[in-house]
């Protein structure tokens, strides 16, 4: 029974809760068992809890038998990245500075996750402050690919897409601040969806770089995904950028999934060179399947693209230069260096230098240096600039077409350890995922097969205009019908059982 | 070289790391790769463009001046690596701003 | 003791050329100055958060995740700070941003709580105003460059054998104030005041805070530090045109120590230039206790503040329309306030000045409201009322005697039923709690006698006490009736009608009136 539960997706979850053939104890522990018995070898979890989560069962449970009304996803159990503040529970963002640290409250999007029924299972692992594209980064070691033990999970939210790929949560949060959610969905075979900015408010999200952060929802299935980015989607007061506009009706357009006559726009320079030639074959065969389908699909040119990772990597790390500046050891976490005559100044540099790694301070120092006196004009006034000119290639594009599409990532995952000390090989990883970030529309990656060279999942990413969050979920609806037929069975069906 | 190692230890101390040579030597490197890299963004970044700080354009959201509750003072002092009196307790500063 | 303190003034002063007279330095040099004034805002709650803004709560009380900058935390925008700044820069005469954004302001300090302030940059609010004041009969115009909206600090304790942050062996942060709206002033440089430059700032600090008193906007406790003031100082040779270096002294918080800062700086820095010396760009700390300033800790680099748009807070774009309701809803100003009672009441500028000095202008201004005559309300309350306050070491509106009463005086003073020493008595039972000026006059017995068959009486027995007097008089002296009167009122305990009494002396004594 605890095997075929967890291998449920959350929507048969909830129904069999709902219906009382199980109960959201049983869903639960079933989770809970699976965890424990193969997350010694994945590292997902940085914490688990286990009380927390058979205690948010029970009162659904108790609420269903006195005939309550619940929501469309309460009992099912979700795993959430270490990065959203969950009161009492600790919160560590992947990074020693905050070990041991409990919030005195909820994130915006932990609450709306409790409100709606749904059971956290505990927090997952992550690049520390979700910087990275591997989970490598993370203060207490790297997440495992559920496909090849030996491959990254992807990253900043690794933990998270390796909890959901190894059948340890049916659900997952993450967050996307350059292709953090796309990106470990792409190489878990999963589907991950980053939101217009402003679509999930941001209070309670660790920022790492605020005007591109944005949480979304990690999940086997698409209607999963739109189910769980209803359920923390909308207005939040308590986040000024938040969006005060009803939530675009994602879950209709999972369960419309149809493309006929949609206008698709295949980015000319996402693509080609440099390209992992079976990533390049599912990305093509994708683009047959859509025009099976009925849509419509041509080439548009966006050619300030080119332009966005290089931007990227100055505004993010200005950015988070600025918000971890906090992490100063006075107030909350690591004090290290304290002896009785080193001065604040002292105290401060030294737990810094102790409590963040190697790519943390990397990117505080590059973000000091960008927006320095002297070179915030060259550096970070450019770098705002070509975010203009993205955002104004995204526009041009979508006069033309419904949606955009281009491989999520350029290579499957990779061998943990083999980028890890080379930046700038490890940057490129978010090269197709990274312009919506800066121009803040509403993406998603969802599985495209496996690469035939090394036997590891492919992602496609479909791209739409900010507050067109329902595209990527009718797109990637129809196209996982369609695979579903050509294949007989989900792709994750064929990873090696752990 | 688009940065040289003093410059580094000058942007560790304006970052408060206390980067030790080893740290500098490895860091120094790779933060000039990155800036000769990320100073591309030049190329396109023409007089006549506006910056973006904001990728969706909202303006003039408020909250109205009403209270709300604050923390209780044992939460509030709860992560603290020391304190005394009802207040964080910090090792001695060295000058004012 | 007393050797220890005196060293460690000694060695705060720091060992230099001496100081030029003041007289002398202005002989020589033209000051320019430039005034920051940080004014804490009145709201209810904090800039960005809802915490209450109230003064003297046990420590770290006021405080949530959003100004304990705890890490997932956001800021959201007090309206009330908006409209309050604008209208500040409206009461400013400035221009009011179309369009501008909140800045942050990156530099690590423990009573920081993100180790940024969120701040205005090159986008404040408000530019471009002026406001005029009048020091020593003068009036000057104030340029305003800037008006612009900040958070506040937490407050650090220094705990070690000195008190100060220096020698302190460690702190203790309360962050009940961070995050509290702070407002900063930033004049233009202010030229051509001669040697009037050290009143002309205290006019100015005097002014603005009068301004924000009557905007409602802040109650400006100096006293708690809702007010604090940067004093730019420069000097040039007299007849150049260029401008000499300046000093920043931070954090003068009285109006006096305001006026004793420029001063002080004038005289400092003049004493270098003559000795042959540069003055220094630096911060420098001015001490009350001695009206001095000190160098601060001088830094290693320049300070790179690394100001960057605000990301967490959506651009403010006051509309027309929002800005011409709060012009339109603006109170009448301070200055515009005064040039009318003056006016309405007939006072001289120094009478007026008086009236400001003392803080009566809103006593005085209720009590001719109540009734009373503006000469009368301003001799009560400014000769009578004012000496006694200043007595008891209290503020004129405290004192326990309300505008109604002090009009109402003034009738019994102009009706005749009292004369100016008995209206003092009938103040001095007002304060003493003994009720409402009649309630005084009657249980007092203090009414003027002006019973005709009582007078009549009082007289014959002035008359037949002092006979050389009476005599004196029926003689034609008549000056010498003055004595009589005198013997009249000093029998009634000064009760009795002067004028009619007069009269009846020299009636009885055969002398025409």
């Amino acid at each position: 029974m605890g095997t075929d539960l967890i291998r449920l997706t959350a929507a048969e979850m909830a129904a069999v809760i709902a219906s009382g053939e199980t109960s959201a104890v049983e869903v639960t522990r079933a989770h809970l068992d699976r965890i424990a018995a193969v997350d010694a070898r994945v590292h997902a979890f940085l914490q688990v809890d286990t009380e927390g989560a058979l205690a948010a069962a029970r009162s659904v449970d108790e609420r269903r038998a006195a005939g309550e009304l619940l929501g469309p996803l309460a009992g099912v159990p979700i795993a959430v990245k270490d990065v959203f503040t969950t009161k009492g529970l600790p919160t560590t963002c992947g990074s020693r500075i905050l070990e041991g640290w409990r919030p005195p409250y909820d994130a915006t999007v932990v609450r709306r996750l409790r409100d709606a029924g749904m059971v956290i299972l505990g927090k997952t692992n992550m690049d520390e402050f979700a910087m990275g594209s591997s989970t490598e980064n993370s203060a207490y070691g790297p997440t495992r690919n559920p496909w090849n033990l030996d491959r990254i999970p992807g990253g900043s939210s690794g933990g998270s897409s390796a909890a959901v790929a190894s059948y340890q949560a049916p659900l997952g949060i993450g967050t996307d601040t350059g292709g953090s959610i796309r990106q470990p969905a792409a190489v878990c075979g999963i589907v991950g969806g980053k939101p217009t900015y402003g679509g999930v408010s941001r209070y309670g999200l660790v920022a790492f770089a605020s005007s591109l952060d944005q949480a979304g929802p990690f999940a086997r299935t698409v209607l999963d995904a739109a189910l769980l980015h209803a359920a923390i989607a909308g207005h939040d007061p308590a986040d000024t950028t938040s969006i005060d506009a009803p939530v675009p009706s994602v879950v209709e357009a999972a369960r419309g999934a149809d493309v006929a006559g949609l206008r698709v726009g295949v980015v000319k320079e996402l693509g080609g060179e440099g390209y992992q030639p079976g990533v390049l074959r599912r990305f093509a065969e994708a683009i047959e399947l859509l025009d099976s389908l009925g849509a419509k699909v041509t080439e548009v040119s966006c050619p300030h693209f080119g332009y966005a990772l290089p931007a990227y990597y100055l505004i993010a790390p200005s950015e988070c230069s600025s918000n971890l500046a906090r992490f100063d050891a006075m107030r909350y976490g690591l004090r290290t260096g304290d002896d009785g005559t080193s001065s604040a100044e002292e105290v401060m540099a030294v737990t810094r230098a102790a409590g963040f790694g190697a790519e943390v301070k990397r990117r505080i120092m590059l973000g000091t240096y960008a927006l320095s006196s002297g070179y915030y004009d060259a550096y970070y006034g450019s770098a705002q600039k070509v975010r203009t000119l993205i955002s104004r290639d995204f526009q041009a594009a979508f006069e033309q077409v419904d949606v955009l599409v281009s491989p999520t990532t350029p290579t499957t995952a990779f061998p943990i350890g083999e980028r890890v000390d080379d930046p700038m090989a490890m940057y490129l990883a978010d090269l197709c995922t990274i312009p919506s970030n800066l121009a803040g529309n509403a993406a998603l990656s969802l599985p495209c097969g496996l690469a035939p060279e090394d036997n590891l999942p492919v992602g496609l990413q479909v791209m739409a205009p900010v507050l067109g969050d329902d595209r990527p979920y009718r797109v990637a609806a129809a196209l996982e019908a369609g695979y579903a037929d050509r294949w007989g069975h989900p792709l994750l069906e064929e990873a090696p059982a752990l | 070289m688009a940065i040289t190692r003093d410059e580094v230890a000058h942007l560790a101390r304006l970052s408060r790391l206390a980067l030790g040579d080893d740290e500098l030597d490895h860091l120094a490197p790779q933060l000039d790769v990155i800036i000769s890299s990320v100073a591309r963004v030049q190329e396109v970044a023409a007089e006549d463009i506006p910056p973006t700080s904001h990728s969706v354009p909202l303006t003039n959201v408020f909250r109205p001046d009403e209270r709300q509750p604050c923390l209780a003072p044992d939460e509030a002092l709860a992560g603290a690596p020391a304190v005394e009196d009802g207040r964080f307790r910090v090792p001695r500063i060295l000058e004012e701003e | 003791m007393t050797t220890s303190s005196a060293a460690e003034a000694t060695s705060r002063k720091p060992r230099m050329t001496r100081m030029t007279p003041y007289d002398e330095a202005m002989g020589r040099y033209e000051p320019v100055l430039g005034l920051e004034t940080h004014v804490e805002l009145g709201t209810a709650t904090k800039m960005f958060c809802g915490c209450p803004t109230t003064f003297g709560a046990p420590p770290n009380t006021h405080v949530c995740p959003v100004c304990l900058g705890l890490p997932g935390s956001l800021p959201t925008t007090n309206r009330a700070a908006i409209e309050f700044t604008t209208m500040i820069g409206l009461a400013l005469n400035c221009r009011i941003a179309e369009w501008c954004r909140f800045a942050r302001k990156n530099y690590f300090y423990p009573d920081m709580p993100k180790n940024f302030q969120i701040s205005q940059y090159d986008e404040p609010l408000c530019t471009d105003g002026w406001m005029d004041l009048a020091a020593d009969g003068k009036t000057f115009r104030i340029g305003i460059e800037r008006v612009h909206l900040e958070e506040d600090t937490g407050k650090s304790l220094h705990v070690g054998s000195t008190g100060r942050i220096h020698g302190a062996d460690y702190s203790l942060v309360d962050y009940n104030r961070a995050g509290i709206p702070l407002v900063e002033i930033v004049t233009k440089p202010i030229e051509a005041t001669g040697a009037l430059a050290p009143q002309v700032a205290r006019a100015y600090v005097t002014e603005l805070r009068e301004l924000m008193r009557t905007l409602g906007v802040s109650d400006v406790r100096m006293e708690e530090g809702s007010l604090r003031c940067d004093v730019n100082v420069s000097l040039m040779p007299r007849g150049a045109s260029e401008w000499g270096t300046r000093s920043e002294t931070k954090n003068v918080n009285s109006l006096r120590s305001v006026e004793r800062a420029v001063r002080h700086e004038i005289e400092r820095q003049a004493g270098v230039l003559d000795a042959g010396g540069t003055v220094v760009q630096e911060t420098r700390h001015f001490h009350e206790d001695t009206g001095t300033t000190t160098a601060g800790r001088s830094k290693e680099y320049a300070q790179d503040y690394r100001y960057f748009p605000e990301p967490d807070l959506v651009p403010l774009a006051p509309s027309p329309e929002w800005v011409e309701q709060l012009r339109v809803s603006l109170p009448e100003l301070p200055s515009a306030r005064r040039e009318r009672l003056q006016k309405e009441w007939g006072l001289s500028d120094s009478e007026m000045d008086a009236l400001r000095n003392a803080d009566a202008l809103d006593v005085v201004e209720a009590t001719v409201a109540a009734g009373a005559p503006p000469a009368q309300a301003y001799k009560w309350w400014l000769n009578e009322l004012s000496r006694r306050a200043t007595e008891q070491g209290v503020e004129l509106a405290t004192l326990p005697i309300t505008p109604v009463q002090v009009a109402r005086v003034a009738e019994l003073v102009a009706a005749g039923t009292l004369n100016d020493k008995l209206a003092r008595q009938v103040i001095e039972g007002v304060l003493a709690g003994e009720g409402d000026p009649d309630e005084v006059v009657r249980r007092r017995n203090l009414a003027i006698v002006s019973d005709e068959g009582e007078l009549a009486a009082l007289v014959d027995a002035a008359i037949a006490d002092n006979p050389d007097v009476a005599e004196k008089v029926r003689g034609g002296k008549v000056q010498a009736a003055g004595a009589l009167l005198g013997a009249v009122m000093k029998a009634s305990s000064g009760q009795a009608d002067a004028q009619r009494a007069r009269e009846l002396i020299l009636e009885k004594l055969g002398v025409p009136s």
